[in-house]
């Protein structure tokens, strides 16, 4: 497969960035109301039961927890970007702990798309690169189904064309 | 196999013919069943160790008519266990491909392509040698232990060697049993006394036999229990006697050979192994640099090749000789010098303390070459082309001091850092390395290096 290189070269030099849809986000943050909303209604309810209404007002801590979660999910999210260029794929990801990871096409082994049951009720579904290196984590989480399968059906054919090995 | 026969000239005709020949299946050597019989003792000895309790009461149990007939029972059914098992492996060569089918009652059939080869190894442990047997394994990514080939004739088995080296070179199969062994020229030879004198003064050899002298008497003294003592003095006089003993009788008469197949190493006083690495299949070589062996400015040289357990290239040479065999191994590279290493920022000291010195980075147009390492310095290069990701790392101190850290990842499963970088460097270092190799695969040689 031939590609443009002076339409590319431009690219290449100002990767496009894609973000990850809202789904991703909205999930994780349902996520976490829910187990530590439980978690507050539970602890408060035995802490009245047991130890008195005073001591109920540790319950509040999982709430924090929530309103701090809601917060880190958001920028996490925010933080996770990935771009297709000409001959290599690159994700970006972490706000305290930033990665950088470029995946040349020629060297994918294969590309994985799973959804697991709770993924799929949101209709979500993640991309994962394999290439010859164990270290390479390559995965791109919380896409559209349609994205997830085109990105793979991409990357394979890009893979093939520009296959390189070992 | 084939007969040359007159469609020479003519490639689809040829390839009717090849699809025709009969694969003829081998067998391995009869000696075989005598290794595979001793299985089943393994298994009631592995038992024992591990419930000596209990094996002692079953013991205790028998009386010598009933071991007599366990016996009786026992030794022939190994011995059948062992020739069936025998019987029923076979392997054979292809054009493309080494089968290998096996199992007694899970049946195992093992299709391994030539031209994936990475390395391969004729090893002939002690027992072996007296029977004048080896075992013949070829390295592919994912294969275990099961896909070796145990036990061969010691010439069957070089034969087969350079039949399979022949055809995964891409010779043409007609010529491939007259092409025979490639002939091999010595790079280098590492004498035994240089060998006995670099294990003196490597740290971990004292370490470990340090820790054996010193550790067993005070747990005696803190215990009183002979079992605490036994058990922990067994394990650390053995790490003892296989850091300084045993790597001596693994590295003795270390040659290293170069031919047209590739690398050849040999090396074992007891056991022989004699490895053969094709061209284009290193994927790192790391040249270490022991505090004590510096003053004699002597260097061991380690390489990691996909799906082989060697790691070992030179066990201790001269830096000048060492750094020839590397630009052998990896053609059209030349180890960068010290002084050609850029180290880190100044800034990087609150991040590492003092060890932050240790590290450098060196970037050539064949190599990317990261060091670490006060005392043991170790410098590790990595072909362009054999990079298979590329990736940044950025903590929150990291940030904090505009530092970060760049991974390159290799096929064997090895990864090799460039610690302590300036932000901007390491960018700017992510976007060439990946672009460097990605280009760096286009001069490469082809996987059938003959062809």
């Amino acid at each position: 497969m031939e590609t443009g290189t002076a339409a590319h070269d431009d690219a290449a030099r100002e990767p496009v960035w894609t973000g990850l849809p809202p789904g991703l986000l909205k999930m994780r943050r349902l996520l976490l109301v829910v187990w530590l909303g439980l978690l507050t209604v539970v602890l408060g309810a035995l802490l009245n039961l047991f130890a008195g209404p005073a001591w109920a007002a540790f319950a509040l801590l999982p709430l924090a927890l929530i309103v701090w979660g809601w917060v880190l999910l958001g920028r996490n999210w925010r933080s996770w970007r990935y771009a297709e260029r000409a001959d290599d794929l690159l994700i970006s990801r972490g706000v305290l702990w930033h990665h950088e990871t470029i995946v040349p096409y020629g060297r994918m082994q294969l590309v994985e798309v799973t959804s697991g049951p709770v993924e799929r009720h949101f209709g979500l579904a993640s991309v994962q690169l394999h290439t010859a290196a164990a270290a390479t984590d390559a995965t791109i989480p919380g896409l559209v189904p349609a994205e997830a399968e085109r990105l793979r059906d991409r990357l394979t054919e890009l893979g093939e064309a520009r296959s390189a090995g070992l | 196999m084939t007969t040359p026969g007159a469609e020479k000239d003519v490639p689809e005709a040829a390839e009717v013919v090849r699809e025709q020949v009969p694969v003829v299946e081998r067998r391995l050597h009869p000696v075989t069943p005598l290794r595979r019989a001793w299985a089943p003792v393994a298994v009631i000895i592995g038992w024992a160790v591990h419930d000596p309790n209990q094996a002692q009461e079953q013991l205790t149990r028998l009386t010598t008519i009933t071991l007599l007939i366990g016996l009786a029972v026992f030794v022939p059914a190994a011995g059948l266990y062992g020739f069936l098992t025998w019987w029923f492996t076979h392997f054979s060569v292809t054009d493309t491909e080494l089968r290998i089918r096996t199992g007694l009652l899970f049946r195992r059939t093992a299709h391994i392509r030539l031209e994936r080869i990475q390395a391969v190894d004729v090893t002939q442990p002690l027992l072996a040698r007296v029977a004048g047997v080896a075992k013949l394994k070829l390295d592919v990514v994912g294969t275990d232990k099961k896909d070796e080939l145990a036990f061969l004739g010691e010439g069957e088995a070089r034969a087969l060697r350079a039949e399979l080296l022949a055809r995964a070179a891409g010779f043409a199969p007609e010529t491939v049993h007259d092409v025979g062994e490639a002939p091999s020229q010595q790079l280098l030879h590492v004498p035994a006394g240089v060998l006995a004198v670099s294990l003196v003064l490597t740290g971990a050899t004292w370490g470990s036999l340090a820790a054996a002298l010193v550790v067993p008497p005070l747990l005696w003294l803190a215990t009183h229990s002979v079992w605490t003592v036994l058990a922990t003095a067994l394990p650390l006089l053995g790490a003892a006697g296989a850091s300084s003993v045993g790597r001596f009788v693994g590295e003795y008469d270390w040659t290293l050979g170069e031919s047209p197949d590739g690398l050849r190493i040999d090396h074992g006083l007891l056991d022989r192994t004699h490895e053969t690495v094709p061209p284009g299949r290193v994927q790192t070589v790391r040249i270490v640099e022991p505090l004590l062996w510096r003053r004699r400015g002597w260097v061991r040289v380690e390489l990691d090749v996909a799906g082989s357990s060697n790691s070992v290239l030179v066990p201790v040479a001269p830096r000048e000789i060492a750094e020839s065999v590397v630009a052998r191994v990896l053609p059209g590279v030349t180890v960068p010098p010290l002084p050609a290493l850029s180290r880190p920022p100044r800034r990087a000291h609150w991040c590492v303390p003092l060890w932050w010195r240790g590290y450098g980075l060196a970037v050539t147009d064949t190599v990317f070459a990261a060091r670490h390492g006060l005392l043991r310095r170790s410098l590790a290069l990595v072909p362009h082309a054999k990079v298979q990701s590329v990736r940044l790392k950025q903590g929150p101190w990291e940030r904090f001091w505009r530092l970060a850290e760049v991974h390159v990842d290799t096929g064997a499963n090895g990864t090799v850092t460039a610690r302590l970088r300036d932000a901007e460097e390491a960018a700017e270092l992510l976007r060439e390395q990946a672009e460097r190799s990605r280009t760096g695969r286009r001069d490469a040689r082809p996987d059938r290096w003959m062809a």
